[in-house]
């Protein structure tokens, strides 16, 4: 028995530990570097502010807009209806740059949106600034609200609406009696998940922000670094963020999170109270127009993408390699660290160390990759040139921000084979290696091939920590991506932002698919 | 299996750069003086025409992305000159103690103030201003008061990482001195965004993303020479305008000492400081003999060059520096 698993056990227990320090210990490091808290001058405030109120505007709007959405998915049956809800899983797997691309070209000064104002004499649109901040995180986070609400949607028995319905309930009593109360649970739930996204948004508030007056606490981060070269300012505004996130965390953990396990959004429920005229009017309008409003960005992407790839240079193309490679390692990695800490949880069952152990594993959902990425700064730079490391260092970034989901699909599915084949194993003498090999792995595809996707898009999208790191003749795919239109150059821009979102796409169709090669068959 | 470890390399290395001997030559630089552009592969093809060396201009960055990538290489550095240290910049960079004394004999240069250091050398400069679109702002302001009485909106770039954006600081600093943070807060409304380099505000400029935006009073020569367009102009202000020199230095680390200081005394050449005007748009340190293109008599002349010396400039920075934040954080 102890001798099964001990190889098993050893990988798991290095797994545990080097997440430990990718966390905690980056923060120790941080908090050993952090300056005074008198070192925070007015725009620092200023900063803290504006991280607060973007993030309660982003989730507050987000929230209410995807109600309507959510309402009108739930109660309409209609050919495309599961498109439209693989749709809306996309924006997971979306660099937000190329996201920042799309909506610039629709809400941007050259937009379409400015071209129609002023076609009617009226002005150009400005995104810059808070509402554009605002509005990138609404775009990326509406669909994630539908989903969420959809779910408490369809969670309503059935047979409730059919009482309802024999009893003769107008819409306005269901929507009092049925509607209301699911939503008073999963409103404040999915509030506060996208909350918490929002807080941590680096990406959208250096490139929309429009300068100093639309400052995050995580942009700050960053500026401390490239612009001054601070450590202790910047390690400072990293507690900062890390104090922010930590307590809005703890206030997640007491209101009930909402689980978006995919699964069990293919049923609409019976609604005879949503049978007339107006009702059916309203639920096209609410999904044509959440329909538009993700759509239409992404479509100018692949319009002013494809007439921009005469413009590639090769700086992209080493870009693009770049990137591929990270998101492989990233990949690997965080597949190896998943798999051994999954295998050390399902192991250790419900004794004391397995739920910890698990909560281990999430922990980095809580972390912001800036302040990691500060940390391990800090604990590299006396020893190495940071320009040598930041590929390497990115690599290691993503795979831990990407652990939480990869976690979440491989536990359950790792819990399933054991209590089923584990048995049987023992009673073979099947263990160690050859038993992942032959029982585990096997029946693992599925949920790794999807998590291996999930983690390379995500790699391959990200724009937080190679931003700290990369010297000038470095880039990764979505840095070169924001080089390019620090300089202007929009055709090339376009050309790689579609570069960058066919990749994205590739990587996590070709794991997920060879996940599902087998099952298939 | 071979190409792909070739590429990984490729992909992966900060820059491969060749062992350095007495015939070989590596400068600094920032980006646009190194593009294809600007003047930094004329001034190479014209310096290897002669010295029977190869030079090889990096693109690194401003003057702290120089700084730092000098200061993580140490004694290993590859690099011999760099070409664009910013003046105001110029106290951290002697403070950094890897500059060599240059080797010039005659400090003569052609610009509205002296400039005497003994580690750098003046290369080109221009003075910075807001350009604006005449048939858009038929009346433009002209002093910094009447900027921010007015409705007319600004672009600018960061000062923390942009040597125009440090420049505006400085100017401001330089006119208004203690009352520089009331300018500020005034000016806050004007501001639509602030860019981290020149680039994106001025291509939002050109968008009509502002009324003005701020860049060189040689600026609109660019439009007439290389565009044909004239509607271009610098908005002349009443306070004086900011000079900003560009700068060259020599490192004590370099292996070809001699090969280095020749470069310098080539950058203060009639030929390479007459192919500047049209190539980097700023004005030639030293007057070439033939002059320069015609054009550049039309644009603006300040009534005072406003310029801080480099130490002043140091001392003022991080002063100014907060007080511009919390003014536009209000």
């Amino acid at each position: 028995m102890a001798g099964r698993d001990q190889s098993l056990t050893v990988s798991g227990v290095l797994a545990a530990s080097l997440i430990l320090i990718l966390t905690f210990g980056t923060l120790a490091a941080v908090g050993w570097r952090a300056e005074g808290a008198g070192q925070l001058g007015p725009a620092d405030f200023a900063a803290i502010r504006f991280t607060l109120w973007q993030s309660f505007l982003s989730a507050t709007i987000s929230t209410i807009l995807a109600v309507p959405v959510a309402r009108a998915l739930a109660r309409r049956r209609f050919p495309g209806r599961g498109l439209v809800i693989t749709l809306l899983g996309a924006p997971f797997i979306l660099p937000v740059i190329v996201a920042i691309f799309g909506l610039l070209a629709i809400f941007g000064r050259t937009g379409v949106l400015s071209e129609i104002s002023r076609a009617f004499g009226g002005e150009a649109l400005n995104i810059y600034g808070l509402h554009g901040v605002v509005l990138a995180h609404v775009f990326f986070n509406i669909p994630l609200a539908t989903r969420l609400i959809l779910q408490g949607w369809l969670a309503i028995p059935a047979e409730r609406f059919r009482l309802a319905a024999s009893l003769g309930f107008r819409g306005r009593d269901i929507a009092r009696q049925l509607e209301w109360p699911m939503l008073r649970e999963v409103l404040p739930g999915a509030w506060l998940v996208i909350f918490l996204i929002c807080l941590t948004s680096f990406a959208v508030a250096l490139t929309l922000g429009g300068g100093p007056r639309a400052t995050t606490v995580e942009l700050a981060i960053y500026q401390a670094f490239r612009f001054d070269f601070d450590l202790g300012k910047a390690a400072l505004l990293a507690l900062i963020q890390f104090g922010i996130g930590g307590t809005a965390a703890l206030f997640a953990l007491r209101i009930a999170l909402p689980q978006t396990a995919g699964g069990g959004f293919d049923r609409t429920v019976e609604r005879w109270d949503a049978r007339g005229r107006l009702s059916r009017w309203t639920d096209v309008l609410a999904i044509g127009l959440a329909m538009i409003f993700l759509l239409s960005p992404l479509t100018a992407v692949f319009a002013e993408g494809l007439r921009g790839i005469p413009d590639l240079g090769a700086p992209v193309f080493r870009a693009a390699v770049a990137s591929v490679l990270v998101a492989l390692a990233s990949t690997a990695l965080a597949l190896l660290l998943s798999l051994s800490l999954a295998h050390l949880i399902v192991a250790m069952g419900h004794r004391r160390g397995g739920p910890l152990l698990e909560a281990l594993g999430y922990l980095s959902i809580a972390a912001s990759p800036l302040v990691v990425g500060t940390g391990l700064f800090i604990l590299i730079f006396p020893f190495v040139s940071p320009d040598y490391l930041a590929l390497p260092v990115t690599a290691l970034v993503n795979a831990t921000m990407s652990l939480p989901f990869v976690l979440r699909s491989l536990v359950p599915a790792l819990r399933e084979v054991e209590s089923r084949y584990g048995t049987l194993s023992e009673s073979l003498g099947l263990g160690g290696w050859r038993r992942f090999r032959i029982v585990t792995l096997p029946r693992l595809r599925r949920p790794l091939g999807f998590a291996a996707g999930l983690t390379a898009a995500l790699s391959m999208g990200d724009l937080g920590v190679i931003a700290l790191f990369a010297g000038p003749e470095q880039a990764t795919l979505p840095l070169q991506l924001y080089r390019l239109m620090g300089a202007y150059r929009m055709e090339e821009a376009a050309a790689a932002a579609l570069l960058l979102l066919a990749l994205s796409v590739a990587l996590f169709w070709i794991f997920d698919r060879g996940g599902r090669a087998d099952a298939d068959a | 299996m071979r190409g792909f470890l070739l590429v990984l390399i490729w992909a992966l290395s900060p820059g491969i750069t060749l062992a350095h001997e007495d015939h070989h030559l590596t400068v600094y630089t920032y980006g646009s003086f190194a593009s294809e552009w600007g003047p930094g592969p004329r001034i190479q093809a014209a310096f290897e025409a002669t010295c029977e060396c190869e030079l090889e201009l990096v693109a690194v960055g401003g003057t702290d992305d120089i700084l730092k990538r000098l200061a993580s290489e140490g004694e290993d550095s590859p690099a011999d000159v760099v070409v664009g240290i910013n003046a105001d910049r110029a106290a951290i960079a002697e403070a950094a103690q890897i500059f060599a004394p240059h080797r010039l004999l005659q400090g003569r240069y052609d610009m509205p103030l002296g400039w005497h250091h003994a580690l750098f050398v003046p290369i080109d400069w221009g003075y910075v201003s807001f350009i604006y679109d005449k048939p858009r702002t038929p009346s433009p302001p002209s002093s910094f008061r009447d900027l921010a009485a007015s409705e007319a909106t600004i672009l600018i770039q960061d000062p923390r990482s942009s040597a125009a954006g440090l420049a505006l600081l400085l100017w401001v600093k330089a006119a208004y001195g203690d009352e520089s943070e009331e300018i500020w807060r005034d000016l806050a409304d004007n501001i639509v965004e602030v860019t981290e380099g020149w680039s994106a505000s001025y291509g939002q400029f050109l968008e009509g993303g502002a009324d003005m935006v701020l860049s060189y009073t040689t600026s609109p020569a660019y439009h007439v020479l290389v565009e044909g367009d004239r509607s271009k102009a610098a908005a002349q202000f009443d306070e004086g305008h900011y000079m900003q020199i560009e700068l060259a230095g020599v490192l004590t680390t370099s292996n070809s000492t001699d090969l280095a200081h020749d470069f310098v005394e080539f950058l203060m050449s009639d030929q390479v400081q007459a192919l500047l005007p049209e190539s980097n748009w700023m004005y030639p340190a030293r007057m070439p003999e033939g002059g320069i293109p015609e054009e550049f008599g039309n644009l603006i002349s300040p009534s005072r060059a406003l310029f801080l010396n480099p130490s002043t400039a140091e001392s003022l920075r991080e002063e100014a520096l907060r007080e511009w934040l919390a003014a536009i954080n209000p």
